[in-house]
């Protein structure tokens, strides 16, 4: 397996799990899986497995079926066809097995909210009745707290944090019940580049410690791209998924898009051009244009980011 | 303007000549009020974190079509109320889902609601008393099958909040999530709408249908100023709609004016309290981080 990008990552990569070398147990297996919203085929024949510490990338244009991929393995979507097992039975609605990171929103000032009620949520804010004040409960909110660094501001309104500060609370709480598989949308969507950076650190930290599978959705592979095991990408109804190394190439993504994309690398970075328009959505996309001049070159549909 | 006498106009306002006697005769309204209150204060949290003031506004507008349409019809106030507020609840429920859509469906359905019971007391009648209490509060005339109403609802309204206060506040506060937990979020959602609906319901008998945000919106609204612990908040939002009511009933009790004014003043004159402890402790830097715990 070849890790390109910084030097954290190759020193790391002995550590890394490695799918290919020591088959690990799986966490999340699909097969054939199509998802199709009426004449709208999302994709078709999907065949993948999540292995316990594995981190995979979901990439693909707007209106690949990324989120909605998310969407059928938290249960509240199902397959037009194919099977897809967590486990080994058959995905439920509202497994506690599962994690879920969504984008940074920023909580309004209307809900009684601090750092660790946030996190008190996702420990038992399932259950009814009212929450009566346990010392189990604390310490384990302390604990989880505690392992996202997030204790300073344990007290703080959620309404005053900061995104990354936010980001970091949400990961805590989706460790909450001790997942297996943690599912990630954007999870660093609308954060600074440093945010960015420390969110998906913590991540890729707790999956090597719990040994957790992780499907991290995302438009920009860049923050993550010496983190991840494999890629899966989406577009034009199908699906490629392998390291990065194998999946963001030129003659991969065109086939893909049944026309012409280049991937550029510099500096440790992946930058896919000339994406076509997603057939559904008007929105063009790429993979990260911080660059204006690469930006314009791209020239498909305004370089718009999600 | 020549013709006020100040003297009468202040004991119009604040009269309390035999007020021992008047107490006890206003006993059930007290009830009233204070129970009127602890509804109001805990509801608002929700109120509040689900963003739904205008919501709770267009329902107290049905509720007063109901309520005039049930004197109307002879089918009773307290009926005519529950019905109108529980319909109303239902539809901004099931069509609103949606912040945007909710504001529009509400700001379609509250002068319709209006104008209904605007209708309804027009065509009534009976003793004009009786129709101005629907929109300003008549709290004098809480007797006794009304007052064990008012508290049968109550009870219904505290018990469900409390049993589903935790998933309920899951939902509001991060409802994406709740979803993936696999909390119901839909049902929670009519749930809610359900209990507010009879909320307003009791508090248009009691504050009238102009005024209802006065103790379903205005205390925790103040409470959320000065804390974000989810214990403190709902404690002190009751403890501020409670000080409102009875506070503003035992003013009332001598005067000749209604006693919404006195009720709206107490909770507002609570709010900017509140704003100012908010503005000076934000002034002074303190947030809470870094283990300065604020509030327990």
């Amino acid at each position: 397996m070849k890790i390109f990008g910084a030097k954290s990552a190759r020193a790391r990569a002995g550590a890394a799990p490695s799918p290919r070398n020591a088959p690990r147990h799986v966490v999340l297996r699909v097969r054939g899986g199509a998802l199709q919203f009426g004449e709208r085929r999302l994709w078709h024949d999907l065949d993948f497995d999540v292995r316990a510490g594995e981190f995979i990338a979901v990439l693909g244009a707007n209106g690949s079926g990324k989120s909605s991929l998310l969407k059928v393995i938290l249960g509240q979507q199902q397959l037009s066809a194919g099977t897809m097992a967590f486990e080994g039975s058959p995905v439920t609605r509202g497994n506690r097995r599962i994690g879920y990171i969504p984008q940074q929103k920023l909580a309004d000032e209307g809900a009684p909210l601090r750092g660790r009620d946030l996190v008190a949520l996702g420990v038992d804010g399932h259950r009814f009745g009212l929450p009566l004040p346990r010392a189990a409960r604390r310490r384990e909110v302390d604990d989880l707290l505690a392992s996202v660094g997030a204790s300073e501001y344990a007290n703080v309104a959620v309404s005053t944090l900061s995104g990354g500060e936010q980001q970091r609370l949400r990961v805590g709480q989706s460790l909450a019940g001790d997942p297996r598989l943690l599912l990630c949308d954007e999870p660093l969507l609308s954060l600074d580049l440093a945010h960015q950076r420390a969110v998906s650190e913590l991540i890729d930290t707790h999956r090597r410690q719990r040994d957790l599978g992780v499907l991290f959705v995302t438009h920009d592979i860049n923050p993550v791209l010496d983190m991840v095991d494999r890629v899966l990408y989406l577009a034009g109804g199908s699906f490629r998924i392998g390291t990065p190394d194998e999946v963001l190439r030129s003659e991969v993504l065109s086939e893909l898009y049944g026309s012409p994309v280049d991937v550029i690398r510099t500096r440790g970075r992946v930058i896919v051009v000339g994406v076509p328009d997603a057939s559904h959505g008007h929105d063009g996309h790429h993979h990260h244009d911080d660059d204006p001049i690469l930006n314009e070159q791209a020239g498909s549909g305004g370089g718009t980011r999600s | 303007m020549n013709g006020i006498d100040w003297a009468d106009l202040w004991s119009q306002i604040f009269n309390f000549s035999d007020y021992g006697d008047l107490i006890v005769l206003l006993q059930n309204s007290i009830i009233a009020g204070a129970v009127l209150g602890i509804v109001g204060g805990l509801i608002g949290v929700f109120v509040m974190s689900r963003d739904m003031a205008f919501a709770v506004h267009g329902i107290s507008e049905l509720s007063f079509a109901g309520a005039s349409a049930g004197l109307l019809f002879g089918i009773g106030v307290v009926e005519g109320s529950l019905i109108g507020s529980i319909v109303a609840a239902l539809i901004i429920g099931f069509l609103g889902a949606k912040s945007r859509d909710r504001n529009s469906i509400i700001a379609v359905l509250m002068p319709f609601g209006l104008g209904l019971g605007i209708l309804c007391l027009a065509l009534y009648p009976g003793r004009s008393a009786n129709k101005f209490g629907l929109l300003t509060g008549q709290i004098v005339a809480v007797d006794d099958p009304r007052l064990n109403s008012l508290i049968a609802i109550s009870i219904i309204v505290v018990v469900g909040l409390l049993v589903v206060w935790r998933p309920l506040t899951f939902a509001s506060v991060d409802a994406d999530v709740a979803a993936a937990r696999g909390v119901p979020v839909q049902t929670l959602s009519i749930v809610f709408m359900l209990l507010l609906g009879l909320a307003v319901a009791v508090s248009v008998q009691v504050v009238g249908s102009l005024l209802v945000l006065s103790i379903l919106v205005t205390p925790a609204a103040a409470a959320l100023r000065v804390s974000s612990s989810p214990i403190v908040v709902p404690l002190l939002s009751m403890l501020f709609a409670v000080l409102s009511l009875v506070g503003g009933i035992m003013l009332a009790l001598g005067g000749s004016v209604p006693i919404s004014p006195y009720v709206t003043t107490i909770s507002f004159a609570i709010y900017v309290v509140c704003r100012i402890i908010a503005a000076s402790r934000a002034r002074r830097g303190i947030s809470g981080r870094k283990l300065v715990a604020l509030d327990a």
